[in-house]
């Protein structure tokens, strides 16, 4: 009796390397089916998803529009993009119903307080005002820089906002027409959103068409169905 | 009947007495960072515990087939499969909550508990007894998670689960909802279950005092 | 103030990965207890964010854009290698290294601070040169916090009247918490335009 067990005590013998690499490459083959199985599952949701996202923030910062398009700088030019392309650096062009342009909408990001703010804000470029800003991502601090979205009097500062000369952020009230109220006790955040879209007018102002000639809305009945890869990580 | 309650007490095990983040202080990454309020600690909680779940089935049906010498790695992947699948799953059926979350849902792959699970514990043990240890350890995060993700947006915010709980007059502590009122808020927890055990001992020893003068 | 030292300014003060992000807590909160290890702990961590941030961004650039769902596996994987690979080159070059360093090395794999600065640095499309600023960035901020850690818990230990019930886990969590408020005290370094 005692025998047995300590033949059964002996110990299993190693495996070959072999063996080890086959577990793992089993493990990894079975692991990347399951994983390519759920992307392809959520692909249409995630994607939908995405793009609500999108239209909701555009339309927030451009008033009366009901349609939107994607804009890509190629080769010094303005045009229509429906393909999602790495690296790319979109701005949106806002319609209303009868097609009519009515602004773009521009992302552009910079430092704040604590860390980056990406904002999201609309440009009429017939009278080069600014009208209407969204925070897209901040991590100021609560009750006092998150007022930057949080307080729809500094939100409405953006409504209608020249942007010549730059847009400057006052403490003791606005006068002009390219101020805007710093919020009390958020100055720096204050100051870093007008920084960020200043810094996106730069940018952005002297690539645009000129007035009347901007893009004009293409009616499609789907979008073609973007073949690239979404990225449920992508900003 | 022994194993059914062999396995309610290895649940037990899990939610209270070795509870993974107050007793065994595990996991303490994604604890911190997604607990600045009771809703966020909720999602992490079950993002995790369904991680956790899988993977000790998984790892509890293939230990005998999984060569000792690689079997961190195997698990590893194993886990990291779950996550990739949870992360897919809530960016299409909850996007806000997903993107509260965050980057903190692949980090789920080094939260130290659920490796310790597979290692100490899913690698070793029958199906039935793991699947009880998942669901122990699992509920002992979620509650930790939710408790302090409560406590850090009671005190905070002033509300509950986005409920207002004090009105409009309420000066909120807003440190409890930055990084070091995490901290914070974690050790005063951390110090009283350290004081419920030390009164749990002392009992005991007076307790076994009073035995032996009898 | 230049992009580049805006990004390394931020990670290793501001957002500081440990006492902001709450990254790497479990090397921090458990292997603190000496100054002179923690100093190489640190030191090895900074090499290893250093050589993963390089690795995620020619994963980023030339593989993942055909399989993002590969992404999470891939920063493991290449994680895991690239200690190994370091482990092993330390051991031949500088065995006197290794013996200093060696049993961190592991460690290091498990520590969240590096697949979440992969990750980080990917979500927040850095190219080369950003990533790399941003892992030195990250690698010495966890460095400079567990220097801290270490040199406070080090004095307290000499310090006699502690009473039991705090002593352990729940003392560093509440020394964390003091030390996370006065790197809050950086914020705004650079806001002066």
């Amino acid at each position: 009796m005692s025998e047995e067990k300590v033949e059964q005590d002996a110990g299993p013998e190693e495996p070959s390397p072999l063996r080890l690499i086959g577990t793992l490459a089993i493990a990894g083959l079975a692991s990347g089916i399951i994983i390519i199985a759920i992307y392809l599952a959520t692909f249409e949701t995630i994607k939908e998803n995405k793009a609500r996202e999108l239209r909701e923030s555009v339309f927030r910062v451009l008033p009366n529009v009901t349609k939107m398009q994607k804009l890509l700088l190629k080769e010094g030019k303005l045009v229509v993009s429906y393909e999602e392309e790495k690296g790319e650096e979109p701005i949106y062009a806002g319609y209303d119903d009868s097609g009519k342009f009515l602004g773009y909408a521009i992302p552009s990001d910079g430092p704040g307080f604590a860390d980056t703010i990406s904002v999201l804000y609309g440009y009429r470029p017939a009278d080069r005002k600014v009208i209407g800003m969204w925070i897209l991502a901040s991590r100021e601090t609560p009750g006092l820089g998150d007022k930057i979205y949080k307080d729809a009097a500094f939100v409405a500062n953006f409504d209608d906002l020249a942007i010549e000369p730059p847009i400057v952020a006052t403490k003791k009230g606005k006068t002009k027409p390219n101020e805007i109220d710093a919020i009390t006790g958020a100055t720096i955040s204050s100051v870093a959103v007008a920084r960020i879209i200043n810094k996106g007018n730069d940018y952005w102002v002297s690539k645009l068409p000129e007035p009347g000639a901007e893009p004009a809305y293409v009616e499609v009945a789907t979008p073609a169905a973007s073949s690239e890869p979404v990225d449920t990580q992508a900003p | 009947m022994a194993k059914e309650q062999h396995a309610y007490e290895e649940f037990m095990k899990g939610l209270w007495r070795e509870n993974p983040v107050f007793v065994q202080v595990l996991g303490l990454c994604p604890l911190l960072a997604v607990t600045n309020s009771a809703i966020n600690g909720l999602a992490m909680g079950l993002a995790s515990f369904f991680v956790l779940l899988g993977s000790s089935i998984l790892v509890s049906l293939l230990k005998n087939y999984i060569p000792k010498q690689v079997r961190i790695s195997c698990f590893i992947i194993i886990i990291a499969t779950f996550v990739t699948v949870v992360d897919y799953s809530l960016a299409a059926a909850m996007p806000v909550i997903h993107k509260e979350l965050g980057a903190f849902i692949p980090l789920i792959v080094c939260n130290c508990l659920i490796l310790g699970r597979m290692e100490a514990f899913a690698s070793r043990n029958t199906l039935r007894m793991s699947i009880a240890d998942a669901f122990g350890m699992g509920a002992g995060f979620l509650f930790a998670l939710v408790a302090l993700g409560g406590a850090r947006e009671i005190l905070g915010v002033g509300e509950f689960f986005g409920l207002s709980l004090f009105g409009p007059n309420f000066e909120p502590w807003v440190i409890m909802i930055l990084p070091p009122g995490g901290f914070i808020t974690l050790g005063v927890m951390l110090l009283y279950f350290n004081w419920v055990e030390e009164r749990k001992n002392q009992i005991d020893k007076q307790l076994a005092a009073e035995d032996g003068v009898n | 103030m230049g992009d580049l030292g805006w990004i390394f300014i931020s990670t290793l003060l501001i957002n500081n990965f440990v006492l902001a992000y709450f990254l790497g807590l479990c090397p921090f909160l458990g292997v603190s207890n000496k100054l002179e290890v923690s100093f190489r702990l640190g030191l090895a961590t900074i090499f290893v964010m250093v050589v993963t941030a390089l690795c995620a961004w020619i994963l980023n650039t030339y593989v993942l854009i055909y399989a993002p769902y590969l992404r999470l596996i891939s920063f493991i994987v290449v994680i895991a290698s690239v200690v190994q690979l370091i482990e092993m080159a330390i051991k031949k070059l500088s065995p006197t290294l290794f013996r200093a360093l060696g049993i961190f090395l592991p460690l290091i794999t498990t520590n969240c601070a590096i697949l979440g600065l992969a990750i980080f640095a990917t979500n927040k499309g850095y190219g080369l040169w950003e990533g790399l600023v941003y892992a030195l960035g990250a690698g010495m901020g966890f460095t400079l916090a567990i220097v801290l850690m270490a040199g406070m818990r080090q004095e307290v230990e000499k310090a006699n009247e502690m009473p039991k019930l705090i002593k352990g886990f729940a003392f560093n969590l509440i020394i964390s918490g003091i030390l996370s408020m006065a790197f809050m005290g950086f914020a705004g370094l650079f806001s002066s335009s």
